[in-house]
């Protein structure tokens, strides 16, 4: 929790206004995956293709920004025993209600995630800021909070779904990339392909900040 | 005296509120849920039916109308309006522009890798073959088991698969099996995917088990099926 009492030292200077600054740490900064490595489960298993990640990117935001205005609403009456119970009922909640909607939006969509949109309840992205944020901070903040880091997720996830559809299946939202004599490198698709995609990017990421701060 | 009474009752305040706060939560999430389900029920349910129609279309090729059928105790042919419940199975009969019979759709389902499988498939009398397959719901491993679903090698399989009758009329001749990839020999064989043999195998077994159980009951019924579509058009 080294990144609850950073955030504490932040807010105590900047009093109780809701800030930009709530909403780009999630985005870049604080980035869930490529910076906080958090709810790697959908991250390696469902970026197998751009449109899965993309999906299963905005349904995880969906999630974390109706639990995050929940849980902060609801803050002062939640005891703090029962806190991490309340928390999983909130949030499995609103899995099963995303679930239900992506049904009615597509069949097709709710068909190729499958069993993963259930498997947002234990994604630890969620309930990490439930319990570092949401649980702390006002409605409005949360939300911000929610957003940022929502989209930072599906950014990570459009980041590694992208690189494994083109490799792995030669196609980018479904459409052809290669002429027919393509090889697909199947590793790509398999397990194996998105720890070595997710490797890449973190490489990338940690020379970029690295280059940040020498400079 | 007084100590002993105050730790209580601040205890037993303070499981109070911890219920509260669960059942409070518990109710308002069971709200939401409830709220949810019934918004999307009608959503879900015509996204099913249309996907259920499309796939109808798909594994019975030249198919240009439907009809939906159930068959009663006695085994008899009985037709249903569009829509309509009966209490045995449905499947549904496709007819071809000039009205012939071009196959007939069966679903069918059985334990996959991850979770139930449900698929469609054609089949067609007068080939005695299934003509097409489709799968309707099915949760398997991405990437993987879900090939089942795409990989046009396998796919190829379910457009000539041979499930001719048996000379006493009441089985099969030879049973669906699934075989090991590139260890396909004779037309009644499902050639499995690398990597998904367990999906395979699961669809393999399914349309086995489902094809004893339909094929002599429809073969059987061929004629009556075909009648059935002239007889409505004159």
């Amino acid at each position: 929790m080294a990144e609850d009492t950073k955030n504490k030292g932040f807010f105590a200077s900047l009093n109780d206004s809701p800030s930009t600054d709530e909403f780009i740490k999630g985005l870049w900064r604080d980035n869930p995956v490529f910076v906080q490595v958090l709810g790697m489960c959908p991250v390696l298993a469902v970026s197998n293709t751009a449109v899965n990640a993309l999906a299963m990117g905005l349904a995880t935001t969906f999630v974390l920004l109706m639990s995050n205005v929940l849980v902060s609403s609801l803050r002062n009456f939640i005891p703090k025993q029962v806190r991490i119970a309340s928390y999983i009922l909130i949030i499995a909640t609103f899995v099963t209600m995303i679930d239900y909607i992506i049904a009615a939006i597509s069949i097709d969509l709710h068909k190729s995630l499958g069993a993963f949109i259930s498997l947002i309840v234990v994604n630890c992205l969620i309930l990490s800021r439930a319990e570092a944020f949401a649980s702390k901070n006002t409605i409005g903040r949360s939300i911000l909070d929610a957003l940022g880091m929502g989209l930072g997720f599906t950014f990570a996830l459009f980041c590694l779904g992208a690189v494994r559809e083109i490799l792995g299946n030669g196609s980018f939202f479904g459409m052809a990339m290669f002429p027919s004599n393509f090889q697909e490198w199947i590793v790509m698709i398999l397990p194996a392909g998105g720890f070595f995609t997710l490797a890449m990017w973190l490489l990338f990421f940690n020379m970029a900040k690295q280059r940040r701060e020498r400079a | 005296m007084a100590e002993v009474t105050t730790i209580p009752n601040t205890e037993q305040g303070n499981s109070m509120k911890m219920l509260q706060a669960m059942v409070g939560i518990g109710i308002l999430c069971a709200l939401l849920i409830v709220l949810t389900y019934e918004g999307t029920l009608p959503a879900i349910e015509r996204n099913k039916a249309e996907a259920l129609e499309k796939a109808i279309f798909k594994v019975v090729p030249d198919m240009a109308t439907k009809r939906n059928f159930t068959l009663d105790e006695s085994g008899q042919l009985v037709p249903l309006a569009d829509g309509e419940e009966a209490d045995g199975k449905i499947f549904y009969a496709g007819y071809d522009e000039n009205g012939m019979l071009a196959g007939v759709a069966i679903e069918a389902s059985g334990q996959g890798f991850a979770d139930i499988l449900r698929i469609l498939y054609g089949y067609n009398p007068k080939r005695q073959t299934v003509v097409g397959f489709y799968v309707l719901e099915s949760k398997e491993t991405p990437g993987l088991g879900d090939k089942i679903e795409k990989d046009t090698a396998f796919l190829k399989n379910f457009k000539r698969l041979d499930v001719q009758i048996s000379k006493d009329g009441k089985s099969l001749e030879n049973e669906v099996t699934a075989v090991k990839h590139g260890e396909k020999e004779n037309p009644w064989e499902v050639d499995a995917i690398t990597g998904a043999t367990i999906s395979s195998r699961a669809i393999g077994d399914i349309l086995a088990s489902s094809t004893e159980e339909w094929v002599p009951l429809l073969f059987e019924q061929r004629e009556r099926l075909e009648d059935i579509k002239t007889e409505k058009e004159n």
